[in-house]
């Protein structure tokens, strides 16, 4: 038999239309399992059940609090950081290519990220212990 | 056509054959869980359900699928129900980028034993363990829960931080084997598995990847003491099992991409090489038990601490020491 051109949609090529079968495959599983528990399930409804759990006190106040300031830094470092390893990873593949002018100008943008990371650290931007200087939220 | 119809057979049987492979290891990796960890604490674990309670796991299934579903007052229905499929999808798709052995000759077609080889196949395994984090935070926001909220922001924060380290404790590994491809970071290991050039990054690597499965000692998100259940607290029936069940796909994923990553996929004598890789998988797994058992869990800015002092610019000199030595000594 004659090979089946590596096309796009060919069955034997372990590519993107392999992983489009098995994302449906396992679509299909998630969605029979919770079918079969829709199906099977117990079905009795109370005002206690579904009641938000609090240890059994009837809960006072929304849910929907306002939380602490560090998380939100955190989400911005985070942004920060993850863009510029998006540049560290492009270099890494072609770094024997690139050679040592690109390993010059990386380990340059490294040494700067990493002296941005300590001037975060400095300014207490990484503190997460209370200090007693923070206000109460 | 006809050999079209053929293929796609194969295909999809092998493809059954992994997903099925993955979940019932999965399920069998919370038995393996219970007993060890009942050992190290003295105590029998399940034994009631079958020899070993060897027929725990099944009973577990049948126990959550007949449970109720229930929704609380007041949560936002549409991502309440569909945060725990987030989280059981993200963890099962990581795993088709793990090669689990040489291509294979069916119908005069070379059939790979792979999932999926994907020439960012490194990057999808990131983007993935990413999208889970929406499992998390959006399953403990959505469940009109003050535990919910706090495990889920806590789960958020820790899974981002975290992933930074794991993706820049990766370079190095890109660097040595120019490819992203899962398939030729296996082929790169012909002679010498990573770990012995790498050491530092596996180190880096086998932290963080705890961290974003969200294990002790660094289970915050849902610190029972704490957090009742943190973001799943909420979440009753086959819901809480598919949190689980991600939860355990995910040590079995990060088994495999340790084993690919640094010591050699499914490389070894005398065995096949699905064999090698579930060892591989299996001795990791027990690892991160074993851990489990023995370390108490990190305070909130301990675990801050660690993920952005100490790990990430390790993280970072790592990438200039290996890149340094690569230009001094390689060709």
């Amino acid at each position: 038999m004659q090979p089946v051109a590596a096309g796009v949609m060919s069955p034997f090529h372990a590519g993107v239309f392999s992983l489009v079968v098995f994302t449906i495959l396992v679509m299909l599983f998630i969605a029979s399992q919770l079918f079969l528990a829709a199906w099977l399930g117990e079905k009795k409804k109370s005002p206690e059940k579904s009641r938000p759990y609090e240890c059994g006190i009837i809960p006072t106040g929304s849910a929907r609090f306002r939380y602490p300031v560090p998380f939100y830094l955190v989400a911005i470092f985070f942004l920060i950081f993850d863009v510029e390893g998006a540049f560290i990873i492009t270099w890494a593949v072609v770094y024997r290519k690139v050679g040592l002018p690109g390993y010059e100008q990386m380990s340059f943008f490294i040494v700067l990220l990493l002296a941005g990371l300590f001037y975060i650290w400095k300014q207490g931007g990484l503190d997460w212990r209370e200090t007693g200087k923070r206000a109460d939220s | 056509m006809l050999l079209w119809i053929a293929g796609f057979i194969i295909l999809l049987i092998k493809l059954t054959i992994v997903l099925g492979v993955v979940l019932f290891l999965a399920g069998y990796l919370v038995w393996v869980e219970r007993k060890f960890l009942a050992r190290l604490q003295i105590r029998y674990g399940p034994n009631r359900a079958g020899p070993f309670g060897l027929l725990q796991p099944i009973a577990d299934i049948v126990k959550m699928i007949t449970k109720e579903d229930t929704v609380p007052d007041g949560a936002d229905r549409t991502f309440f129900l569909i945060a725990p499929a987030v989280v059981a999808l993200t963890a099962l798709l990581m795993f088709s980028v793990v090669p689990f052995g040489k291509d294979i000759t069916l119908l005069g077609q070379k059939v790979p034993l792979v999932v999926t080889d994907l020439n960012i196949g490194l990057l999808f395994v990131f983007a993935m363990s990413s999208l889970s984090v929406y499992g998390v935070a959006l399953g403990g926001w959505a469940s009109n829960s003050k535990y919910g909220l706090l495990g889920g922001i806590r789960g958020a924060a820790q899974m981002i931080s975290y992933e930074l380290s794991l993706g820049l404790s990766l370079v190095p590994i890109v660097m040595m084997a120019h490819s992203f491809s899962m398939v030729d970071i296996v082929q790169a290991q012909q002679r010498y598995p990573f770990i012995l050039f790498q050491p530092v990054a596996f180190l880096i690597f086998v932290v963080s990847a705890m961290a974003e499965s969200k294990r002790i000692p660094f289970d915050l998100p849902e610190a029972e003491n704490e957090l009742v259940a943190g973001y799943h607290t909420e979440y009753s029936g086959m819901r809480f099992g598919l949190f689980f069940l991600g939860e355990y796909v995910h040590i079995m994923v990060f088994g495999g991409i340790l084993a690919v990553l640094f010591l050699g996929g499914w490389r070894g004598p005398f065995l096949p090489p699905v064999v090698w890789l579930l060892i591989k998988i299996f001795l990791v797994a027990l690892f991160m038990i074993w851990v489990r058992g023995t370390l108490p869990r990190l305070r909130y800015d301990q675990l801050m601490t660690l993920g952005w002092k100490v790990l990430i610019p390790l993280a970072l000199i790592n990438i200039l020491v290996t890149g340094a030595i690569g230009l001094i000594f390689g060709g």
